[in-house]
């Protein structure tokens, strides 16, 4: 107990420590200030405009941002799906593995396009080394730089005044890959690699194992994929079984590498803001509400995990009985930790199988999620998501205090918050409709693995996680089905696009105005009062949204469980 | 306009896809395979020079001479290394009841436990990843008597091996202390001198 706190406490430690310096490096990297790294990326990155005939100096209004923003993420779609219809004859491709159905292709497209990585497919039966590489890793990179790139646009419409410009999508998004993604990307799979991820383009072997039976080990290029699946929040395993798997996730210390690497770019977008906002206070206030809200769902469910399970204990299992789809080298604490950290981030990788987490445990998992992934949050999303609840703050207390509301000196008007109630309602609507509509669809009932409440929370979990881009799973439900398919892939949509582009709007219009110095009657946003007031409205707002749904499934599944009923 | 927008797009969708999709996976290989060869090729494990699986992997252990792993959902027979899952079964699942009821019981009748003496909640819950190489020391424990008896060592011996086995958490604080039932059973079939 003591140790998994002492745990719980280094990875805050640590990740505070190397979140920190990397806001500063970005913050350089987004206004162009010169960098260590230059003399290595910036010939690759005028190589790339020389060769595409880019223009990244041109600035964009943010019609223009989200225009190539879109353009480049449906082209990317198109992408995906062409290489999963062809990898039969694509090479790299040991196993044969077939053409994906079109539904189940379409799926894992605008999953990964959208940063979700929601895996309706398993991936050693279903996906070539040349899919995982050239469609799936690529588009790892490719969601994450979109995201990111949003975020940035919307701290320049902060910071800048008097100007339609938000900066340059191309550019943006290049110097995302190059300067962030990919060098960190080389050092984490290497790390990894030392460890015992796999890293090859070998077939699959077949083994006489020590009792005399057959072996057959899943292989592939997974260390290089796995780096960058943590470090763009993207969460796709590269194994159907994902960061659970040891030749994904091989040791202790992996895993915590791992934890780290989800929430460091995000982490580290919260100072660059503050940063790029010339008051590095502002950064820290976002960071602390964050962080509350993270401490208290990682002591929830930790505790609830060690808790465990009554009606195992009752059967004579030794307490606590919680080791129900965990694996035993992360112990209790790495996987309380992994499953806090993957859904407050967006992430979706799992290294446990949220089904079996115990019902309140599970109930964590998806609230974070439903709270619009903002407790951290995804790479960019979780920052851009985050301001809609400081529009939101500022706007509540401007109300209370009858004066308007305003935001680093810009005035938060009519159209800004209508914004970012779009942005903040577009994904709780979509989670909602979609899981009412499941539970009375035959379609949607079909593919539930666990009947009573839990059936419920399979179904809200999996359009929470599509809806919220995080793309972990309640994974008894039978996803890979033509209407799972269709449907999850809409919510993923819809959550990605229903929220960048009011984002975008809102940068837009923030970009045109003046600043304002701060006077008397200013509300103060770095202090603890406001630091509360922005956890709060986070939290009643998704309480009020969700309550009623986590009632009747997690929370009835809890007592239940107390009786000892099983279904 | 439009269009020429277009290609420049392209142009540099199929560029980046190069770097991020090519160039980076093929140079982390060739890294990988320079440097930590073995790590990258699934840490096999070889017995009389012929391999005999990995070291990071569990594999199916039914035979009474052998210790037994933790139950797994990967594949028909379990211990699918080319077929990874867990069995995402809730807390409330008659399904998870019955495959406890089960487990327990077979565990019981196997290794001679008593009705009053729990047994490890992962030596009766099916892995994460269906492939979890290891098990609780308790757990272990648990199968002296049975291992002794059926290889005719003494339990002392038995009991010697499995604590000389224990890989205590890393670094003191991460994970949990477990032990590698491979590792175990290869070092039982040398202490049986087979």
């Amino acid at each position: 107990m003591i140790t998994d706190v002492l745990l719980f406490i280094i990875f805050f430690v640590l990740l505070l420590l190397m979140a920190w310096p990397l806001g500063k490096y970005m913050a350089k990297v987004y206004s162009g200030e010169r960098t260590m790294l230059d003399t290595i990326f910036l010939p690759i990155e005028r190589t790339l405009y020389r060769l595409t005939g880019i223009d990244a100096a041109q600035e964009m209004d943010w019609r223009q941002y989200a225009g190539g923003l879109l353009i480049f993420n449906i082209v990317g779609l198109a992408a995906v799906m062409v290489i999963q219809e062809l990898q039969p004859i694509l090479p790299w491709n040991p196993e044969g593995m077939a053409s994906v159905p079109w539904d189940l292709a379409f799926n894992t497209a605008a999953s990964f396009m959208t940063n979700t990585n929601w895996q309706a497919y398993s991936g050693e039966t279903t996906m070539s080394y040349f899919t995982q590489m050239t469609a799936l890793t690529v588009q790892n990179f490719f969601s994450a730089a979109t995201g990111m790139a949003a975020a940035v646009a919307l701290v320049r419409g902060l910071v800048r005044k008097n100007t339609k410009h938000i900066g340059n999508f191309w550019s943006d998004m290049v110097r995302s890959i190059i300067w962030i993604l990919l060098p960190l990307s080389i050092v984490v799979s290497m790390v990894f690699v030392q460890q015992g991820v796999i890293q090859n383009l070998s077939p699959y072997m077949t083994v006489d194992t020590l009792e005399g039976g057959r072996q057959t080990i899943a292989m592939g290029p997974a260390a290089s994929q796995e780096a960058i699946k943590l470090l763009g929040t993207n969460g796709g395993g590269y194994f159907n079984a994902n960061s659970a798997h040891p030749f994904e996730n091989p040791t202790p210390f992996t895993n915590l590498v791992q934890a780290l690497s989800i929430f460091l770019i995000p982490s580290a977008m919260v100072f660059m803001f503050g940063n790029m906002v010339k008051d590095r206070r502002q950064g820290y206030a976002i960071m602390a509400a964050m962080l509350l809200l993270f401490s208290v769902s990682l002591g929830g469910l930790y505790a609830s995990e060690l808790y465990g399970n009554p009606i195992a204990e009752h059967m004579g299992v030794s307490e606590p009985a919680n080791m129900e789809g965990k694996d035993m080298r992360f112990g209790i604490n790495g996987s309380a930790l992994f499953a806090a950290v993957t859904t407050a981030a967006s992430c979706g990788a799992v290294n446990t199988m949220h089904d079996s987490l115990t019902p309140l445990g599970g109930m964590i998992t998806m609230l974070q999620m439903m709270l619009g992934e903002v407790v951290i949050g995804g790479v960019g999303a979780g920052l851009y998501g985050m301001m809609m609840f400081v529009l939101l703050t500022v706007f509540v207390v401007g109300l209370m205090v009858g004066r308007s509301p305003e935001y680093l000196g810009k005035k938060i008007e009519a159209k800004e918050m209508k914004m970012a109630i779009i942005a903040i309602l577009i994904p709780a609507v979509t989670v909602l409709f979609g899981s009412a509509v499941s539970v009375t669809a035959d379609a949607g009932l079909a593919g539930i693995n666990n009947v009573g409440p839990h059936g419920l929370s399979e179904i809200l979990y999996a359009f929470a996680s599509g809806a919220g881009n995080n793309g972990s799973a309640f994974a008894g439900l039978s996803a890979n089905t033509l209407y799972y398919n269709l449907m999850t892939a809409a919510a993923m949509l819809i959550g990605r696009f229903g929220v960048i582009i009011p984002v975008l709007v809102i940068a837009g219009s923030l970009a045109k105005k003046r600043v304002s110095s701060p006077g008397p009657g200013t509300f103060p946003t770095t202090g603890p009062l406001f630091v509360l007031l922005l956890a709060g409205i986070v939290v009643m707002v998704g309480a009020l949204t969700f309550l009623p749904a986590l009632s009747l499934g997690p929370i009835i599944e809890h007592l239940l469980m107390l009786q000892g009923v099983t279904f | 306009m439009m269009w020429k927008q277009i290609i420049s797009v392209l142009r540099l969708l199929i560029l980046l896809t190069v770097i991020t999709g090519i160039v980076y996976p093929l140079a982390v290989t060739g890294a990988a395979q320079t440097l930590f060869s073995e790590q990258a090729n699934g840490s096999l494990v070889y017995i009389h020079d012929k391999p005999a699986g990995s070291s990071l992997l569990g594999q199916n252990f039914t035979t009474a001479v052998y210790f037994h792993g933790r139950p797994s959902s990967a594949g028909a027979e379990g211990y699918d290394a080319a077929g990874s899952a867990g069995s995402n079964l809730g807390p409330t699942s008659k399904k998870l009841e019955d495959a406890l009821k089960s487990n327990i019981e077979k565990i019981r009748n196997e290794d001679q436990i008593a009705e009053s003496f729990p047994i490890p909640s992962d030596f009766v819950m099916a892995s994460a990843s269906g492939l979890d190489p290891d098990i609780s020391p308790e757990s272990a424990y648990l199968q002296i008597q049975r291992i002794a008896s059926e290889r005719g060592i003494g339990e002392n011996e038995i009991r010697e091996l499995i604590t000389s086995h224990i890989q205590s958490r890393q670094f003191g604080f991460l994970g949990t202390d477990r032990i590698n039932v491979l590792a175990l059973n290869m070092a039982l079939d040398r202490l049986a001198g087979k």
